[in-house]
């Protein structure tokens, strides 16, 4: 399983084998909402913040 | 070979229960970030997307955008294009608006809380006044339960409003207010696609929001002939397509129409309703894509 670095506390995360990019996940750490930004190699990015538009 | 795009924002749940459901039709989606949308505006559908693919070889889009301003903006240019969105411009322009909704839903004779609008502050108190407290302040824009006020008295009314004023860009200048209605606990969130509801969730909360978004908790919801002929004439209001409708039980009136969701979530459905609300998605995708290719 490949795993990276969380940009927020350096915590190690498992990628799960089904994970694709562009991706949310969530660090199991510190809990910051991560985007997959590439699966190979494995490389993670803090997800935007929420903006007022977001929504369904 | 059907070309799909799908706009997206990046992806959540749905966008990959999305891709899988194409792929197990046979079809690779094309992913298209919006953040890498750099597209000239005077130009044509030839122009290439963020993956050097012209625009004008999709068949069918899936705007699946999480920003609003983003996929709505697509959507124009798309259809303006000629090429086919899920959902058009049309319909999302009208849901992303509750004023917009609720004069199409009125135009129609749905059912649905009464709700006045003002742009002043006396004028917005005397909505309220109108309407009775408890009422609810609702921006006319913005989703999963944000910003909603609901004011028992003219005191917290009058709170709202200057904080609007005065802390608010100038969407928040536009009193949106609607009559509270009294659920039980809980409301309706049915999914219709195309002609049919598919399936409906109670969302149940001792909140009045009842957002799964904000911790509502989802439960099947028996599709009755009454729910889905109000759905189907409320998705046709807004001009149809893959929506998700807000629905209240009133105790006096019945049935109400609150809000309907043109990027609708359902990441929390699927599994209380036993329908594969992806599968149904896509295969509307795909008949769209015949139908308008």
């Amino acid at each position: 399983m490949n795993t990276a670095i969380c940009p927020e506390c350096g915590a190690k995360i498992s990628i799960p084998a089904d994970a694709l990019q562009h991706e949310l996940i969530t660090c199991p750490d510190c809990g910051a909402e991560l985007e997959i930004i590439s699966l190979n190699p494995p490389e993670l990015a803090l997800a935007p913040q929420v903006e007022e538009d977001w929504g369904e | 070979m059907m070309r799909v795009g799908m706009l997206v924002t990046h992806l959540r749940p749905e966008e990959k229960l999305l891709i899988a459901a194409f792929q197990a039709r046979g079809i690779e989606p094309d992913v298209l970030l919006d953040r890498e949308v750099n597209i000239d505006l005077t130009a044509g559908a030839d122009q290439p997307a963020p993956n050097g693919i012209a625009w004008s070889a999709y068949d069918i889009v899936l705007e699946r955008c999480v920003s609003t301003s983003r996929g709505m903006y697509l959507q124009a240019i798309l259809n303006a294009w000629g090429i086919p969105t899920i959902n058009s411009y049309a319909t999302a322009s009208i849901c992303a608006d509750k004023l917009l909704t609720t004069l199409a839903l009125a135009r129609a004779g749905i059912p649905q809380p009464t709700a006045r609008v003002a742009f002043d502050e006396d004028s917005a108190l005397e909505a309220v006044a109108a309407l009775g407290y408890p009422a609810v302040f609702k921006p006319v824009t913005g989703s999963w339960g944000r910003l909603l006020a609901k004011v028992n008295d003219r005191t917290a009314a009058e709170a709202i409003i200057e904080h609007r004023l005065t802390l608010g860009s100038y969407q928040h200048h536009t009193f949106y207010i609607q009559q509270y209605v009294d659920k039980p606990g809980r409301d309706i969130r049915a999914f219709v696609v195309g002609d049919e509801t598919i399936c409906a969730i109670y969302r149940s909360s001792a909140h009045w929001i009842t957002n799964t978004a904000r911790g509502g908790t989802a439960s099947n919801c028996p599709v009755t002939p009454e729910l889905n002929d109000l759905c189907l004439r409320a998705a046709r209001a807004v001009g149809g397509g893959v929506l998700a409708l807000d629905v209240f039980e009133d105790p006096q009136r019945g049935l109400l129409i609150n809000e309907i969701n043109h990027t609708m979530e359902f990441r929390n459905s699927s599994a209380p309703t036993g329908v594969d609300i992806a599968a149904r998605v896509v295969e509307y995708a795909i008949q769209q894509a015949r139908v308008t290719a």
